[in-house]
Parts: structure tokens; sequence; C-alpha cells
């Protein structure tokens, strides 16, 4: 289960690269959203290598406001003028 | 359906919600979610659309089951593809936005194919205008002259089973 | 810490990190906003789906189990919707498609 928990945490960091490399504010927005729903997942390893089911309260939790801040930021978006 | 008998179904489903989330049957539990499902029944506008009646109907429920199921298996296809796209070296893409057409009515419908269209291979669902659908495709065809051929390749698969149940 | 966990668990656990990951990759690779969308949008919800489901069959019908689903189910809702408003946003804001980009419909009708 380490070995998996790594392999995520990895995969978030490559959507970290795209955070911070992102030439638009929306290649950033979708890297985001990205690294929400696999915090999702991370919640979950957790709650097996645990045992303790309160992770899963997070990870719903989590599910939530990822869906709330990616609905947010996306009507940012809509108002703004990003030419290159 | 009234809305009274609508409201009756929220409750009902706050209600439930929250016993699958706290998953205990203590009495204490029961009763604060008892109060707060009648709560969030009266204070927020209404969950279920005007025609919930099609809630009880085992027919559209089993299309339901079946376009999951497909789903399912076209979201399977749909990873391999990007597997395929992603490690491939010289990155085999051809994007494009197109429109088609659907013929489903009810916006529920449309809303659901839109996600359908969103998980399954190459297409990703950019806005509903009406009838027609912008569709992000990483693959386009190479004849784009041809609405109903592209409208058959994205939409066609999920229009059948998704008219059966909600239209 | 308990280290039992079964081999239906592990392998649906593993193949959705290996999908989170070709998600995580597609995304560095693919050149423009929506192609990066489009596969970090299919990979990484099957990918935590799958996740779930290995959590839900991990620990069976209680309340962990419970809580991965409705979170499993949730996901499988919710994050092609946020797709779709993210693309939206973009192709509003005026972010330009790939130079490889064959055809643009939505910008023909609606001018934006």
């Amino acid at each position: 289960m380490t070995v998996i928990l790594f392999l995520l945490i990895m995969g978030c960091f490559m959507c970290l690269y795209r955070v911070a490399m992102g030439p638009t504010p929306p290649d950033r927005a979708v890297a985001i959203d990205t690294i929400g729903v696999m915090v999702v997942g991370i919640c979950g390893v957790f709650g097996v290598v645990t045992g303790r089911d309160f992770y899963l309260n997070i990870a719903i939790a989590w599910a939530l406001l990822a869906f709330i801040g990616t609905l947010a930021l996306a009507k940012y978006l809509e108002g703004r003028g990003f030419d290159e | 359906m009234d809305t009274l008998k609508r409201r009756l179904l929220d409750l009902i489903i706050y209600f439930g919600l929250w016993l699958l989330l706290t998953w205990s049957l203590d009495w204490q539990g029961v009763v604060v979610g008892a109060v707060l499902a009648v709560l969030f029944a009266i204070a927020l506008s209404g969950l279920l659309p005007e025609k919930a009646e099609r809630l009880f109907s085992p027919v559209r429920w089993f299309w339901a089951i079946i376009h999951l199921f497909s789903l399912l298996f076209w979201i399977i296809v749909a990873n391999f593809d990007v597997l395929y796209r992603v490690l491939h070296p010289n990155l085999p893409i051809r994007p494009g936005i197109v429109k088609i057409k659907t013929t489903l009515k009810s916006d529920e419908a449309k809303a659901f194919l839109a996600n359908s269209i969103t998980l399954t291979p190459g297409t990703l669902t950019i806005d509903i205008i009406d009838d027609w659908l912008y569709v992000h495709w990483i693959n386009v065809h190479e004849n784009l002259e041809d609405a109903e051929a592209i409208t058959r390749d994205i939409a066609g698969r999920f229009e059948v089973t998704l008219r059966r149940v909600f239209d | 810490m308990n280290s039992q966990v079964g081999l239906a668990p592990i392998i649906l656990i593993s193949t959705g990190v290996i999908f989170d990951l070709v998600g995580a990759l597609g995304l560095i690779r693919l050149p423009d906003v929506y192609n990066r969308l489009q596969a970090a949008t299919k990979c990484v919800t099957l990918g935590t789906f799958l996740v779930l489901v290995g959590v839900l069959v991990h620990s069976g019908w209680n309340a962990m189990g419970i809580k991965a689903l409705l979170a499993a189910i949730f996901v499988l809702w919710t994050s092609p919707t946020g797709s779709h408003a993210l693309a939206r946003g973009a192709h509003i804001a005026g972010v330009r498609l790939w130079e490889g980009t064959v055809v643009d419909r939505y910008k023909e009708d609606t001018g934006r």
C-alpha cells in the first residue's frame, strides 16, 4: 500500500508541474481540478491503510468542495480575457 | 406530480442520505437526521424535476441500469484510448470542435448525454445551445461535411438508452 | 496498521492508480487546454472511481464501504460537469486552440 500511496502522490506532483508551468490560467485551473479528484483517491487509500472510516468523510467533503471550487474557477475564467 | 408530493420525496431522499452517511441506528442520530431532513425539504428549493413520478417506473430503471453498464464499458475503452495516445511518442491527435444535433427533448436527458459524451473515447462536451451540442473531439473524421455520421459516432450509442430513460 | 488487504482490492486500487498516473502524464504531454482536459477528466475519473470501488470491496458493506460508494458515485457524476464548465470558461476567455486543430464550429457559431 505504501507504493500505491507514493505513486498517487507522484501523480499529484505531476499535476503540480502543470500548475507551475501552465502557459494560461485555464491550464492551471484544469490541473487544480485534477489534483482535487486525486486527493479523494488518496483519502480512500489512507482509509484502507489505517482501517479508520473518518478518512472517507474527508473524501466526500473534499469531493464536494473540489466540485464547487471548479465551478467557481470556471465562472471566474468566463469573465476574463486571456490571450496568450 | 404536485409540489407537496415532490417535497415529501425530497425529504425521504435527504433522510436516506443521512442514514447512509452516518450508518448507525442510534436514536439520537436518527432524530437529528429527521429534523434536518424536514428543515432542508422546507428551506431548499426542490431537488426533483417536474415529472418525478417517472422515478417509480421499473422500465425506466431497467434502461438506466443498461445505460450505466454501457457507460462503464465505454469509459474503459476511453481510458485505453487515452493510454495509447499519451504513451505514443508522436501524440497521434487531430483535434477539433464539431457540433452535433441531439434528438433528446428533456433537459435532464441532455445533461446526462453531455456527461456520457465527456466520459467516452476522445470527446468532450463544451456547450449545449438548444438542440446543438458542441463537442471537442481529439481525433476528427476525414470528412467533416457528413454531419449525420459524426452525430452517430458521438451520440448515437447513448441516445437509444437515454431516450427510454428520460423521454 | 492493518496490512491484510485481499487480492481483489489490491488489483482494483492498482489499476486505478495506473490510470491516475496516465491522466497526469496526459496533463503534462498534450498540447492545449482542451486536450489536457480530455485526458485528465477521463483517466482521473475512472482511476479514482476504481480506487474507491477497491475500498468498498476491501471493507464490505459497513460505514467505510458505503461512504466510499457514495464518494465514487459523486465523483463519477460531478467530474464531467466540472470539466464542461472549465472548457466553456476557457473557450469564452479566448484561450487559443492548438495550431494542429482542424475545425472550430463553436467559434464560427457564437463568435466568441
